[in-house]
């Protein structure tokens, strides 16, 4: 299993769509063939049509607000000691999180498409929240799909997407969760295929929603290179980008325009939702070695007992919790480019209170993981390190939940 | 030699009807009941699909869902699944037996050790649902060589080209989807229109037993008899659903539902 150089990775399938020759595919029910094989075919030519390249930039400009701006966490690195550490602040992005990137091109194809309705999956509420925002810019009638513990949990983005015209479908079945919400929306798509467009909100399912997720949050990484190279005047010796990782695809964004370095230059460290402290279950397929399974239409590392049932995942970070990964980044292990490893509740609620004392920075649960991570390694490195994380989503929608734990407002 | 599978589709043509086909869930709502289910409906049914549980089935509508979390919550093993269909054809040894699920089932189980315990427990056939093709090309020539029928899905979104190859590359039986739909859901396309697309088919081979399954419910059969095989499911498993909170005998309402069913096709 190798990576290839000059080629994006969401292109390095093979004709079946396969990473690394295990990771990914399109494990689909027969009715989803034909529109998965329609979006391939739309997808493959939109990304090459300068007019739609134009359009996505557009609105990647002056709607979503690229980019976004990358600064140095001044105090929190004199506090620790040891390395610098900067932020990309994605949570800067209209909507508050990286999801308003797959949102927006979704959005774009289901209009070139010429299908007017679109649906979607949510976890943390942030997935849903920006393509009912990409919906209504783009007059598209929009269903969300959530999980009913996560509307529970994640009030502040469910207002919104309601105030965007989406209309909210609870999902009962299972753990209530992003899992659930990810099969039901699956459910809708093979009633509906022949209207309706399916948006995954990560870069996870059949192979093409991992490419045009990857397509869409690579805007991250494309803005990253732009910014290091004027800050640094070159790219430095000693990088490390640190991004939280649930399905991946804030961290595929982040990282795609690095992959090509050597790892001693430029680290890539994901970090995974450990759970509870004392608890078992986790959303943690990478670092805490799950088993290849199949898993909504793709074969990754998933949470999952010997006979193939998918695990019960939790985690405080709605976001996170999913116990499935992307196949990109499950080969991104597999090569070991990647290195990954998971933060536990704990450590991510104090991240997010660290954090936010020392800067004037407001991250949420998900990427409150990967800032524990930082603020574990950084002490131990030398001054010349500059660590990266993206600052991937913003602490509004997690409001109830750090009240609870944290009793504040 | 012509397959289970075969002789049942040619006994049912004999008597100028289709044949009927059930699917319930392995271990729904426990290992024993099911097996008595399947036992019971036998005698009214030509091929019995019998469900390996999954707890993400992401083409089967709510009834099939519920009666899936059940069996899992009461414990149903993969092993438990191979154990119930032994047992089955220990007593009904020529009644066609079809496994159907999803694909990391086995391939957690692993695909070879998987088809060597579907030989060893007298499996006829097998439906993956997220297994299509030309994904599919491989396990199911694996399946023919164990001399197990690999059941191709066919839907209305298959493209001609498509329905060629599929069809080429089918064993005794293919399953026409009716409609765009999980399973379970109410038919929302004119029985007339179904069989315009499954005549289509059928006239791709002729000798390819056809079979019609999604939507199926004592109202909709009728309507479909033409078809060489139908098959009920969601029907069965709310009916098991129903007698469970009614907590009445499962096995008597659903052996009536079926019988039902088979007078409405004779």
């Amino acid at each position: 299993m190798k990576l290839r150089k000059k080629i994006p990775l969401i292109d390095q399938h093979d004709h079946n769509g396969f990473w690394g020759g295990k990771f990914g595919g399109s494990f689909i029910p027969e009715t989803l063939k034909k529109p998965v094989e329609d979006l391939t075919r739309e997808f493959s030519k939109l990304r090459n049509n300068k007019k739609f390249l134009k359009k996505r930039d557009y609105y990647f400009k002056n709607y979503i607000g690229s980019p976004t701006s990358l600064v140095k966490l001044e105090n929190l690195s004199n506090h620790l000691g040891g390395a610098q550490i900067w932020a990309k602040v994605v949570s800067e992005a209209n909507g508050g999180a990286h999801k308003i990137y797959n949102a927006t091109v979704h959005a774009l194809i289901c209009k070139a498409m010429g299908k007017k309705y679109i649906v979607g999956d949510t976890g943390a509420g942030y997935a849903g929240k920006m393509l009912s925002m990409a919906a209504k810019k783009f007059g598209l009638k929009c269903k969300i799909f959530m999980g009913a513990k996560d509307i529970k949990r994640q009030k502040p983005n469910c207002d919104a997407m309601r105030k965007n015209g989406a209309e909210i479908v609870p999902v009962y079945s299972g753990s209530q969760t992003l899992v659930d919400a990810v099969s039901e929306c699956m459910r809708y798509w093979v009633s509906n295929c022949d209207t309706t467009h399916m948006c995954v909100g990560s870069t996870v399912g059949p192979n093409i929603f991992v490419k045009i997720c990857g397509w869409s949050t690579a805007q991250i990484s494309r803005e990253l290179k732009i910014q290091i190279t004027q800050e640094f005047k070159k790219i430095p010796k000693k990088i490390k980008l640190i991004n939280c990782v649930g399905g991946g695809s804030s961290a595929y964004g982040f990282w795609s325009e690095f992959i090509d370095f050597k790892k001693s230059r430029i680290e890539l460290i994901g970090v995974e939702a450990g759970g509870p402290k004392n608890s078992k279950l986790h959303a943690a397929p990478l670092s805490r070695n799950a088993k290849i399974g199949i898993l909504h239409g793709a074969a990754s590392y998933v949470c999952q007992n010997n006979e193939g049932q998918i695990n019960d995942t939790e985690s405080i970070s709605a976001g996170l919790d999913y116990p499935g990964v992307s196949p990109i980044h499950c080969f991104l292990k597999d090569t070991k480019r990647a290195r990954y490893t998971y933060a536990t509740d704990e450590e991510a609620l104090k991240a997010h209170v660290m954090v936010t004392k020392f800067e004037k920075l407001n991250p949420s649960l998900e990427p409150s993981h990967a800032f524990a991570e930082a603020i574990k390694i950084a002490p131990k490195l030398s001054k010349d390190t500059i660590i990266i994380v993206n600052s991937c989503g913003d602490a509004k929608k997690d409001r109830d939940i750090l009240k609870e734990r944290l009793g504040k407002n | 030699m012509s397959s289970l599978i075969n002789r049942a589709f040619s006994n049912a043509k004999n008597e100028n009807r289709p044949a009927l086909l059930t699917y319930t869930v392995a271990g729904d709502n426990t290992k024993k009941k099911s097996l008595e289910i399947l036992k019971s409906i036998s005698n009214y049914v030509d091929i019995c699909e019998l469900g390996f549980p999954h707890n993400t089935p992401i083409a089967d509508g709510g009834q099939i869902q519920t009666s899936a979390y059940r069996a899992i919550k009461n414990g149903i093993k993969i092993n438990d699944v191979f154990s119930i269909a032994k047992n089955f054809k220990k007593i009904k040894k020529n009644k066609p037996i079809i496994l159907m699920g999803y694909y990391n089932m086995i391939y957690q189980y692993n695909e070879n050790k998987f088809l060597e315990k579907c030989k060893k427990s007298k499996v006829d056939g097998l439906i993956v649902v997220d297994l299509p093709y030309p994904e599919n090309k491989n396990f199911a020539s694996k399946c023919k060589k164990k001399g197990i029928n690999f059941i191709q899905l066919v839907s209305p979104t298959t493209s001609q080209i498509r329905l060629k190859k599929i069809i080429k590359d089918s064993h005794d039986m293919i399953y026409y989807i009716s409609m765009l739909s999980t399973t379970g859901g109410k038919l929302k396309v004119s029985p007339k229109k179904i069989l315009e697309k499954y005549n289509k088919i059928k006239k791709q081979n002729k000798s390819k037993n056809v079979v019609i399954g999604f939507g199926i419910t004592e109202k909709t059969i009728k309507s479909l008899k033409k078809a060489d095989g139908l098959v009920v499911g969601s029907a069965i498993c709310k009916e098991i659903s129903k007698s469970i909170e009614k907590r009445q005998n499962a096995v008597t309402n659903v052996t009536n539902i079926v019988k039902r069913l088979k007078n409405k096709i004779l």
